[in-house]
């Protein structure tokens, strides 16, 4: 039985990667499980140089490689934080930084029992015919690279596709295109050791409602789901980064136990139990907003087969990025805010956030960009 | 008018008129000439939602399940026959009374299958079977669909028939008292099959199938059997279980199937009939896996359906899945035909004075399976004739 780690060679019955490799099938398994480990949670700090460069600027801080370093150290030593965190979403040029003391930065995060993860995507492009949809390019040579970033230690990868909602949008086309997308990378992934994250972001913009939300992300979530099993993508040894389900930016705001039950539903709807977890993007919610979110949806009492847990990016690190501003005096009190908000996640994956208490400044505060840009 | 040709426009790929004239709410044009609101819906939310959620729910009972009494007056034809019984109306009748009436069954039932005729009839009393069942807490069910035609260029692979005029007859069955119906879908194992014609058609008509039922107050039973015949190994039979149940909840997706509002009845996942058995476990472990890789938590229940498995097999299967310990966010329950009726009717033998005996009969396999679905079944003990005999049938057409 291919199960126990006999290897198969025959490939003609098998639906998924486990048959192909038996022996990295449960390795994909256990990083994937461990990385729903209840009260445990996901840091995305996998910034493009580019995007980075945009939240150096707010605070003031110049976007060259020491200083992206030294703002990813205070993040991975910040005292505490890892405890919380499962893994973490690294940029390919941070795989290879290491502390001013000259300590891997993959070493860090092993030491603290936190998988190492890679962003392998290269950005989106337009489809053609479409009113600005895109799909997200990277297939090339990914394998190769993949090979690479699991020597260099990572074990899963992340692949943003992304959507959006308007009169005519998305589209098939732009739906077919990115799922499709999803799954080659999922499955080369898998080959190469490295978990895949799907993320099929469906961006918050827009004046629609949290029903037409929760219609796109259904049908989006079916598209995916049916790409994946015809690629033979193992699903235990895969995690889904979706959206919430919420009103468009433009609407108003609903309570977090509205979006706990719209989102659990299309959840409920589409996803099947073979996946270990759900890492939720925040997509411009503020820190306190997406924590009480998922923590409104880890009290919910329903069918919930799968972890439902945390992979945000300024959602985690906003109030750390404002309290640092560059300044090594600072730093201190940087790790601080982050380790409140690793903490108050962590607590909202178990369904036990008591909510506000003192907020750091930027805790409150919304993070959505208009038709934003990696 | 002005729509219409704006409309005609985006066909050309204008789209600068569309974005002029078509803002919010988003409307069809009909051929008419006449606006009607879209409904942005993912899936089925009209009058009949929250009553198809609840009767699903409560056909997932755990200790209850389905008794598939729908046979075709063919099949039953069949049935009769083997115990030396003419295929005549009366004897449909009797039969289904002898199940219907059978003491201390009901309690384990939450729903049965009948075929059209027999949700017309009543009982030697005079009182109606549907009445019967309801009255014993057992909701009705209707099989709908009409058989199965083959598929030009395959290799005598099939589609199921029975769309035409269906919402009409759903809505005669619902007045008459059914809640939820079966259409059964069939599949089989070859070298080159199932071919993905096949699978895809046979999904697009369950999917249509359902959504009709639902618009018309049934909780569809959706029935994708892979017929068990051939000499392929269990994990073949997953493969093909995974792909199949994979393309249907795709295409339930894709027709707005509302998923709290349907049952599953699949095949178990089990080795090919000529291959050699495997143990009970070992076809949990597959089975579950299969639906845990392609079955969205949202759908209540599973009603396996029995497939030529003899009813001692049947419910040790069923009873091995229960005492799994892994994730499984619906019932998994039973939908049986022959594994419920064999030694009843081998009991029975159509003579009054077996009555007692047939229904004490199905009172134990009842039970048993009741016990399965709760994983609590033993096992063994005294057997009933034909307990233990396999029902398989090359080729089964029913």
């Amino acid at each position: 039985m291919c199960s126990t780690g006999v290897v198969y060679k025959k490939r003609r019955y098998c639906n998924t990667y486990q048959f192909f490799f038996p022996l990295s099938a449960d390795e994909l398994i256990a990083n994937a499980a461990y990385i729903g480990s209840p009260g445990k949670g996901i840091l995305a700090a996998d910034e493009s140089t580019g995007t980075i460069g945009k939240r150096l600027a707010s605070i003031n801080v110049e976007n060259v490689e020491t200083n992206r370093r030294a703002l990813r150290e205070l993040l991975f030593t910040a005292p505490g934080v890892l405890q919380y965190l499962s893994g973490v979403i690294l940029f390919e040029e941070t795989l290879y930084q290491k502390t001013a003391a000259g300590k891997p930065f993959v070493d860090v995060l092993k030491e603290g029992g936190v998988l190492p993860g890679i962003k392998v995507d290269k950005g989106t492009v337009e489809l053609a015919g479409t009113n600005g949809e895109t799909t997200t390019q990277g297939l090339d040579g990914l394998a190769q690279r993949c090979q690479q970033y699991y020597k260099a230690g990572a074990r899963f990868a992340k692949w943003r596709a992304v959507l959006n909602i308007g009169a005519n949008e998305p589209s098939q086309l732009a739906i077919n295109e990115n799922a499709n997308g999803l799954a080659r990378y999922a499955i080369i992934c898998q080959e190469n050791g490295l978990v895949p994250i799907v993320e099929p972001e469906i961006l918050v913009d827009g004046s629609h409602d949290i029903n037409k939300c929760a219609d796109v992300t259904e049908r989006v979530l079916a598209v995916v789901y049916k790409a994946l099993n015809d690629h033979h993508v193992l699903l235990e040894g895969t995690l889904l980064k979706p959206n919430m389900v919420t009103p468009g930016s433009s609407s108003p705001k609903v309570a977090p136990e509205v979006i706990a039950e719209h989102t659990v539903r299309a959840l409920q709807r589409t996803m099947p139990p073979a996946v270990p977890a759900v890492v939720f993007l925040s997509g411009g919610q503020s820190e306190e907003e997406a924590t009480l979110n998922l923590n409104a949806m880890n009290k919910l009492k329903t069918k919930k087969p799968w972890t439902l847990s945390f992979s945000f990016g300024r959602a985690l690190q906003q109030s750390t990025l404002k309290a640092w501003a560059g300044k090594d005096e600072n730093i201190k009190k940087a790790q601080d805010a982050l380790l409140t908000r690793c903490k108050a996640n962590s607590e909202a994956t178990l369904g036990t956030y008591q909510g506000g208490g003192a907020l750091s400044e930027g805790a409150s505060e919304s993070l959505h960009v208009d038709n934003y840009k990696y």
